[in-house]
């Protein structure tokens, strides 16, 4: 049958469907007006093929580990091997978080991820008048080169590969990473890992950030420089939208958003002289994994066609450098303080979705944490979550699985040219720094999370145990707490750690800091040599800030 | 309601170095649609700061909201500095991520409301409607 006939042939079909469906509506209304996604966009009754999918098949889908990697970045993806999975943790001080991450890999975890409290994460040390009340809590406090060796005590760094969370401290966490390899007997080219490293989402939507933008992207640059010498296997960035989508973004935004930051990325390491296809392979993405299971999917196999294309068409990269590979993490803001038990049905649904879509690595969020940092029990069902879908669900046994629904095609389809929209208009306002600076993106994703919540505060949109099927009973669990001594212990020992050091050697290294700061040479070999000599995240940060200066976020 | 205009003057604090504000934003934004006054102080903003900021534009209610879990210390401060600088009449409320066994303590310290996540706009409404009630 030609094409012509196949379409009209549909066409009456479909012509006869609707007249059904009209019978049926004038007798049973559906339960909405209208059906629309976790992000607000209109969902229709049914998906049909739009065109012969066959023939858009190579450019638009193509194979798995090839261009334009819709399917997937690996030729045989699950089948091969699992992701990684890598659960966020740490808290307190070093010493705890060491005995969490033998507890975790000893429960089959196949990749550390390392959280720091935010002192560590802006750069101020745990005596620091700043860190008042915030040491330990969201992550583990790291001070100095003494607390990174306690941490990864007994932990080899040539086996095991760390992801760490860290932006604007990002060199000096890396240096100390580096410094405890070298003391271990691990050479910097056997270190495998991740730094998130992403300091323009930090403007936008989550705020660790220590320096204005231009110094901060040089650091990047010189990161991304000094790795593809010394530290061949190591991520240098993972460009997130995780954060992006936690504060409200649509799935589209967070895909245009997150690859505009890449673009800033990827033409700042240009200028700084690197060749794309130097860097551009260790270039790593983190997504969501929200709830709504068909837009999430088509929303990671979007963003990686769109990432190849945007890497080919703008960059001429080798398709190496076009392979979006991602971490994903389930979304925090969708686990409810109410009936904590719910949000294991929904990390299981995300996980489904990061895994449907064809993720490098995840984190399962526990179900407790809307109230706390997690229990090692809550910890332990979350990876066990996803070990289920991994061993028992049977979804990793084909590629993609999903390919080819009418419905998450034309999802895939709409996603990639709402997100390529944002994206041309960022461009249009002379790249993502001047679009962060104008309040641009902050406010697009404001309103889109405005626009959420009023769906839920009106009851348009069900949340589980929140405005529907509500109960009076409070959640009879048992929370994690940071031990009450934590900052006085890390206090005492950062004192302990300052009396035993040499400080004309701190001197020294901290003015070598300073002074490549006001220069252009790389900055890591003299944030390395600070690390060596014991100086402390605060130290090195003021040394870079007295040059660099400050950022703070302007209101209007 | 009897007299729906103008209600009072609130400020919206993200105290300590905590940098996620969505809640912070959607609240600031409910009230302001609820008719109050508000001011957003934007993200890591320190105790003292925040109270300058409140007596300055001379608010009827603080809400501070917190979600790294440095709320004990930094409500308290924020308390604390109200009371040395003679403005203990200012209403303190607050939000985030704030384990429910914490609650007591904070009221005990004088916080006024604790909304923790899920809690309706309309309540959060209702209970300033009633807490920062001006008189007739």
């Amino acid at each position: 049958m030609s094409d012509s006939n196949l379409a009209t042939n549909l066409k009456t079909s479909r012509d006869k469907y609707d007249a059904a469906v009209a019978k049926t509506l004038a007798k049973f209304p559906e339960q909405q007006k209208t059906f629309v996604s976790a992000s607000g966009s209109p969902v229709e009754r049914l998906y049909l093929p739009e065109s012969d999918p066959r023939a858009a098949y190579t450019e638009q889908l193509g194979f798995p580990g090839q261009f334009p990697f819709t399917r997937g970045v690996q030729p045989t993806m699950y089948r091969g091997r699992f992701w990684t999975m890598r659960q966020y943790a740490g808290f307190a001080t070093a010493e705890e978080s060491n005995q969490r991450y033998k507890y975790l890999l000893g429960q089959g975890t196949t990749g550390l991820s390392v959280a720091f409290d935010l002192p560590t994460q802006i750069g101020y040390d745990s005596d620091d008048p700043e860190s008042l009340g915030e040491v330990g809590k969201v992550g583990v406090a790291i001070d100095s080169l003494a607390d990174m060796e306690t941490l990864f005590d007994g932990i080899p760094l040539d086996k095991v590969s760390t992801s760490m969370t860290i932006n604007s401290t990002a060199a000096i966490l890396l240096a100390m990473y580096i410094v405890v390899g070298e003391k271990q007997g691990v050479t910097p080219e056997k270190l495998n890992g991740t730094i998130q490293n992403d300091i323009l989402k930090e403007y936008i939507a989550r705020g660790t950030y220590r320096f204005p933008p231009k110094p901060s992207l040089r650091l990047i640059a010189d990161i991304f420089e000094y790795c593809t010498k010394e530290v061949p296997n190591w991520n240098t960035i993972s460009i997130s939208g995780y954060h992006i989508r936690e504060a409200g973004s649509t799935a589209a935004q967070e895909i245009g958003f997150t690859l505009a930051d890449a673009i800033c990325y990827v033409e700042t390491a240009l200028k700084a002289g690197l060749k794309v296809d130097e860097f551009a392979p260790r270039l790593a993405f983190f997504f969501a994994a929200h709830s709504d299971l068909f837009e999430e999917v088509a929303k990671f196999r979007a963003a990686r066609r769109l990432y190849a294309r945007i890497m080919r068409e703008r960059f001429n990269a080798s398709d190496k450098s076009c392979m979006l590979r991602f971490h994903t993490q389930t979304g925090g803001v969708t686990l409810t303080a109410q009936q904590p038990d719910n949000n294991v049905v929904r990390v299981t649904i995300q996980a489904l979705a990061a895994v449907l879509g064809g993720t490098q690595s995840l984190h399962t969020n526990s179900k407790d944490e809307a109230l706390a940092l997690p229990t090692e029990e809550s910890v332990t069902v979350a990876l066990r979550t996803q070990q289920i879908v991994a061993y028992e669900s049977g979804v990793t046994n084909t590629i993609d699985p999903l390919a080819g629904s009418f419905f998450v095609e034309q999802l895939t389809d709409r996603l990639e040219s709402e997100a390529k929209q944002y994206i041309e208009k960022i461009d249009a306002m002379g790249g993502m720094v001047a679009a962060i600076e104008r309040g641009f993106v902050q406010k697009q994703i404001e309103e889109s999370a405005y626009r959420f919540g009023q769906s839920i505060d009106s009851g348009e949109r069900v949340i589980v145990g929140v405005n529907k099927f509500t109960s009076k009973k409070e959640p009879d669990i048992d929370l994690f707490e940071v031990p009450e001594a934590t900052q006085k212990r890390q206090v005492d020992k950062l004192k302990s750690v300052k009396a035993n050091r040499d400080a004309n050697k701190v001197r020294a290294a901290l003015s070598a800091v300073t002074e490549a700061a006001r220069g252009d040479g790389n900055l890591m070999p003299p944030i390395l040599d600070a690390v060596r000599a014991y100086c402390t995240v605060g130290e090195i940060c003021r040394a870079l800030e007295g040059v660099f200066g400050q950022y703070t976020e302007s209101f209007n | 309601m009897l007299d729906p205009t103008p209600k009072a003057r609130v400020l919206i604090g993200k105290p300590g170095l905590d940098g996620h504000d969505r809640g912070a934003k959607y609240v600031a934004q409910v009230l302001r649609d609820a008719g109050f006054e508000v001011i957003y102080t934007g993200i890591r903003r320190s105790p003292e700061q925040i109270v300058e900021a409140a007596i300055q534009e001379d608010v009827a209610g603080i809400g501070l909201s917190l979600l790294s879990g440095a709320h004990n210390v930094l409500f308290k401060r924020v308390i604390d500095l109200l009371k040395e600088r003679g403005a203990s009449d200012i209403v303190v409320f607050g939000g985030g991520t704030i384990p429910p066994k914490d609650i007591p303590t904070l009221t005990a310290m004088g916080v006024k409301a604790v909304f923790t996540p899920g809690t309706p706009a309309k309540r959060i409404v209702e209970t300033l409607d009633t807490l920062l009630a001006q008189p007739a």
